[in-house]
C-alpha cells in the first residue's frame, strides 16, 4: 500500500470530551498501516501531553501514559504549538519527556516532541496528504 | 476524484452530518466517487434506524441511506466505528446477539467495522474530508 503523510491534529484537552482519547486510538491503529505519521498539539490540545496528569478524582481513565508508547510504533514527530503553550502559561518543561530510539543513530534515545511556532506548523500541515482533526 | 468522508458529530444537535451529506451528494452529482463515509465519535448516531424526526423535518439517517454508497461487492460503505458504536448503544444484529441484547438499531444501509477502515480510506482516497467541530 502506498505511504502517505498522515497528521493527527489534537485541539482539545485530555478530558471534558472524548476526542483526545479517540484520537489516540486512531493513531495507534494507524501505526499498523506503516504510514508516515505525525501529531500536532494546538489550542487546548497541548494539555494532552502535560506531565503529571491524574484522573483519579473524575472517574476517568488516565490515558496520558499511552503517549509514551508512541515511540515504539515509530511515531516520533510530535509538534506542539509554541503559541498555544504560551497562551496557557505552559512551557516545554511542563510536557511529558516523550522519546524514541533512533535506529539510524545506534538506537540513541531522542525527544519526540518539537515545539514549533504556528507559522512553521502550518507549513508542516500543508505538506501532509491527510490531516485528521480531533 | 475518489473521496472519503469522516463524520464526527451526531444528527440534529450539530450540522456536521447534514453538511457532510450535502457535500457527498454534490460530489456524486459532479461525477466523483465516494469511496467511504466513516462515522466516528457521536457520528455513529447517524446510523440509527429508530430515528423518527417530526414530519416536517429532514431524516438525516434516511438521506445517507438513499445515497446508496456501496462498494463493488455491494456492501455498504457507510461505516460505523465499532468501539464508538458499542459504547453508545448502536448495535447491528450480530453485536446484539453476541452480547445477549434484544433488538438492534443499525440501519441496513450502514455497517459496523473498525478504525482500520478510516485509515484505509485515507490511504486509498484522493481526499479525506472531515466534518465536525
Amino acid at each position: 500500500m502506498a505511504t502517505k503523510k498522515f497528521m493527527y491534529l489534537n485541539r482539545r484537552s485530555s478530558f471534558g470530551t472524548i476526542y483526545a482519547i479517540e484520537s489516540l486510538e486512531v493513531v495507534l491503529i494507524a501505526a499498523a498501516f506503516e504510514q508516515d505519521v505525525s501529531l500536532a498539539f494546538i489550542d487546548d490540545g497541548v494539555y494532552q501531553i502535560v506531565e503529571g496528569q491524574n484522573a483519579d478524582g473524575i472517574g476517568m481513565k488516565n490515558f496520558s501514559k499511552t503517549f509514551h508508547a508512541l515511540g515504539d510504533y515509530d511515531i516520533n514527530k510530535l509538534y506542539v504549538s509554541a503559541e498555544s503553550l504560551e497562551e496557557r502559561g505552559l512551557s516545554a518543561d511542563d510536557l511529558m519527556p516523550l522519546v524514541y530510539e533512533d535506529e539510524d543513530d545506534d538506537w540513541a534515545e531522542k525527544p519526540s516532541i518539537k515545539v514549533v511556532f504556528n507559522v512553521e506548523l502550518s507549513k508542516i500541515m500543508s505538506e501532509q496528504d491527510v490531516c485528521l482533526s480531533f | 476524484m475518489k473521496i472519503s468522508i469522516q463524520v464526527n458529530e451526531g444528527p440534529y444537535q450539530h450540522q456536521a452530518s447534514d453538511t457532510a451529506y450535502q457535500f457527498a451528494k454534490a460530489a456524486i452529482e459532479k461525477g466523483h466517487e465516494i469511496f467511504r463515509v466513516f462515522f466516528y465519535h457521536d457520528g455513529v448516531n447517524n446510523a440509527s434506524r429508530f430515528t423518527l424526526p417530526p414530519q416536517d423535518d429532514r431524516n438525516v439517517i434516511n438521506q445517507w441511506a438513499e445515497l446508496g454508497i456501496k462498494n463493488a461487492d455491494g456492501e455498504p460503505e457507510l461505516v460505523v466505528c465499532i468501539a464508538a458504536a458499542l459504547r453508545r448503544g448502536m448495535l447491528d444484529e450480530s453485536e446484539a446477539s453476541k452480547n445477549d441484547i434484544n433488538g438492534n438499531n443499525l440501519h441496513p444501509a450502514f455497517r459496523i467495522s473498525g478504525l482500520g477502515q478510516l485509515i484505509e480510506a485515507g490511504i486509498k482516497s484522493d481526499r479525506l474530508v472531515v466534518f465536525g467541530d
